[in-house]
């Protein structure tokens, strides 16, 4: 049995307190929408604004440590045939109790999927997010730079489809986190103590 | 047996305190309301001129005059005195020289009864001068007696002898004591503006829902800034005064005033707007500033006035003049009132409808408001507005107002498709009061406005707006974000803009929620599956 530390104090720290940020997010920004009550509209604007602001505050130190430590490299697209071997085991494989085609290593933590499903992540689904956010918070501002003719109508549907892509993609993170490790949890006490626990 | 005693002594000294402190604070409470210190530098009863009695009310204006040399002719500048304004905007001729309402429509030829809120004496018909100095009434505006009253059919003047009213009652009206009134004239209060804005319409609470006698001595739930047991405003104190001209009329009502606080010298000198004293961002700033960002669409009435006519006193929803008339088996006029003792039907005026604590209608205010004009075409097929506001979201000028939107049916001319006004008041046979004829009613008003009436009447439906600016309710009840972010919220009528809580789009939401649900069934489905697959392989 050997343990490999896969995921640093850092990585961990602000995997979990994305966590903490987004799912409270999610929660009021559909209660803004009209879609229920639990906080009551001011109150899901009080707690959506100042979440969005520790969560933008915490993307400033995770957009500088993958700068620094070259980590934004793990969602560099692996190769196509990586890509069909890791479809393949999600697909056929999986059922039949074959075995992961990739190993966890530091240097290479994300399998081909991941790889993919994290970039788009990272460069479609959390910008859209950031930015239509923001234009939505300061809308009174358009005017002052020089956005007069943007729609509030399409931000806020813009903000929505990508509050739908980040709640669809959470689904996703989440089943495979949780189930598809070789022990039970294996995945969540990788991230919450950094090791990954291996045979 | 000293530490007991000091200790006994610090009690005393805390129940004294406590004692001394409660009937300190228990005599605030009762303190009010408020007394204005009066600061004049003038004693009205030391004036030679007013040492006389005054056989009318226009010696007394003469009195004033030869002190108050440019007095009238101050007055003959304002709306108050030509009840005729032309808009700077629009250059329409408003006022209610010219207007007509929904109320008793228009004052042309029954001058003399609805002058009795104007502040001159004698405007009995078209004649009257409007540069006499000696008919501007000082006293409607002055009087701190509170019995000088103008008498409702005299074209303005008081009565001069006592005298019933209603004629035919038991209740008297008094002449006042003009030389005892002369000589207590001081600033305007609360009541001399309500005496007519408080019963426009026909009677208190009839017209405007935010102005009715309960504002006389408001308390502060009632009316924040008037508040007896608050600030205690007087009307003047918003309605600012420049040589006799008040501000504030809502013939030329700001949507937004960009001024913000009016600083002397370099302001309008107008404080009738919230702004004027609030400023535009009046909210403190926290992380959600969102309040602050409403000032540019929404006006700050729309959320602090949460409801009017809430002191007490009704106001009228509905009049419908087509329902007028009606007599009973001996000929006598009716009058009819529902279980809350609102009146709901008098034969000289039709059929009402009234509320109390009304929740306001909301509309976009630029303030350019428009009103029909008498020979202006309508459409018989639909609801008439009288007046319109002008305004929608893209108007950097307009705001979303709160409004008392009066409705009701109303004469108009079937042939020629045009509001008519009606000759009411009166002791001729023309008068509509008098004979109930409709048809000699209504031409003898338009032929004495001039205007073109076919001689067949019908009645439509019209609808009247009244913003909204009184009856502020204390901060803590302020309309809350979701009275209007809500799917069916206050605002839900007013369409135009995106309004979080309240707008989506229903196709957005059906393809997010299908890839939700999809994405939440397709993982349960790889799970089930693998649970399946891995059972049937540790039995097999």
């Amino acid at each position: 049995m050997s343990n490999e530390m896969i995921y640093t104090r850092f990585e961990r720290i602000w995997h979990w307190v994305l966590a903490i940020l987004i799912l409270p997010l999610l929660l009021t920004g559909f209660e803004i929408h009209g879609d229920y009550t639990i906080l009551g509209f001011e109150q899901a604007v009080d707690t959506h604004i100042l979440f969005a602001w520790a969560l933008m505050g915490l993307l400033v130190f995770v957009i500088f440590w993958h700068m620094t430590t070259g980590e934004w490299k793990q969602y560099i697209p692996s190769s196509k045939n990586n890509l069909m071997a890791m479809l393949r085991y999600y697909a056929v494989d999986i059922f039949l109790g074959g075995g992961h085609p990739f190993h966890m290593t530091r240097k290479s933590k994300l399998n081909p999927l991941q790889r993919l499903a994290y970039l788009s992540l990272h460069v479609v689904i959390t910008p859209v997010t950031w930015v239509s956010g923001l234009l939505y918070l300061f809308y009174t501002s358009w005017g002052d730079w020089g956005l007069e003719g943007l729609s509030l109508t399409v931000v806020a549907m813009v903000h929505m489809a990508a509050a739908f892509a980040m709640l669809a993609f959470l689904i996703v993170h989440l089943y495979l986190a949780i189930t598809t490790s070789e022990k039970p949890f294996g995945y969540v006490k990788a991230m919450i103590k950094g090791y990954e626990q291996k045979e | 047996m000293n530490s007991h005693r000091r200790s006994w002594i610090r009690s005393l000294g805390t129940l004294t305190t406590l004692f001394w402190f409660t009937l300190s604070s228990a005599f605030a409470a009762t303190q009010s309301p408020q007394q204005k210190v009066n600061t004049s530098t003038a004693d009205h009863t030391k004036f030679e001129a007013l040492q006389q009695e005054f056989a009318t009310a226009p010696d007394v204006t003469k009195a004033c005059l030869t002190c108050h040399t440019e007095a009238s002719k101050q007055i003959h500048k304002t709306t108050h005195w030509n009840w005729k304004i032309i808009h700077p905007k629009t250059g329409q001729v408003l006022g209610k020289k010219r207007v007509v309402n929904s109320f008793c429509g228009s004052i042309t030829t029954n001058y003399a009864r609805c002058t009795s809120c104007h502040i001159g004496y004698g405007w009995k018909d078209d004649s009257f001068d409007f540069s006499s100095e000696e008919n501007v009434d000082c006293l409607v505006c002055h009087d701190t007696t509170d019995t000088y009253k103008k008498f409702p059919t005299a074209a303005g003047h008081p009565t001069y002898v006592d005298k019933p009213f209603p004629k035919k009652s038991k209740k008297t009206w008094k002449a006042p004591d003009l030389t005892k009134v002369a000589q207590a004239v001081g600033k305007p209060r609360r009541e001399n503006c309500g005496v007519c804005h408080f019963y426009g319409g026909g009677g208190d609470g009839v017209k405007h829902g935010d102005l009715d006698s309960s504002m006389t001595n408001p308390p502060r739930t009632l009316d924040v800034h008037m508040g007896v047991d608050g600030l205690n405003f007087v009307c003047t104190e918003c309605h600012s005064t420049d040589g006799h001209d008040l501000k504030g009329s809502h013939y030329t009502s700001v949507g937004k005033d960009t001024h913000g606080i009016d600083i002397p010298g370099r302001d309008d000198h107008n404080r009738a707007s919230c702004e004027s004293c609030h400023g535009d961002k009046p909210h403190e700033e926290t992380v959600n500033n969102k309040i602050n960002d409403h000032t540019n669409k929404v006006a700050c009435q729309t959320c602090h006035i949460p409801t009017y006519a809430k002191g007490g006193v009704p106001s009228k929803t509905w009049w419908d003049w087509s329902t007028a008339g009606r007599m009973d088996g001996d000929g006598k006029h009716l009058k009819m009132k529902d279980e809350n003792g609102y009146v709901t039907y008098v034969t000289k005026k039709g059929t009402f409808e009234w509320g109390e604590n009304l929740v306001p209608e909301y509309a976009w205010l630029s303030g350019e408001i428009r009103y029909q004009e008498l020979e202006e075409r309508l459409d018989p097929n639909s609801v008439v507005p009288i007046n319109t506001f002008k305004g929608d979201y893209n108007d950097p000028g307009a705001r979303i107002w709160p409004f008392k939107i009066m409705r009701g049916k109303q004469p108009y001319d079937k042939g020629n498709n045009t509001l008519v006004i009606s000759h009411l008041f009166g002791k001729d046979s023309e008068a509509y009061w008098k004979s109930f004829n409709w048809n000699r009613s209504i031409k003898a008003a338009m032929d004495a406005a001039g205007a073109d009436y076919s001689g067949e009447y019908g009645f439509i439906e019209t609808t009247m707006h009244w913003p909204l600016s009184h009856m502020v309710a204390p901060k803590e009840e302020a309309l809350g974000c979701n009275e209007c972010h809500s799917r069916n919220g206050r605002l839900a009528e007013l369409t135009g803009f995106y309004m979080p809580g309240r707008d989506k789009s229903d196709l957005l939401d059906i393809i997010g929620w299908l890839a939700v649900l999809g994405t939440l069934g397709g993982v349960s489905l790889h799970g089930f599956g693998r649970v399946f697959f891995s059972r049937k392989r540790r039995n097999g």
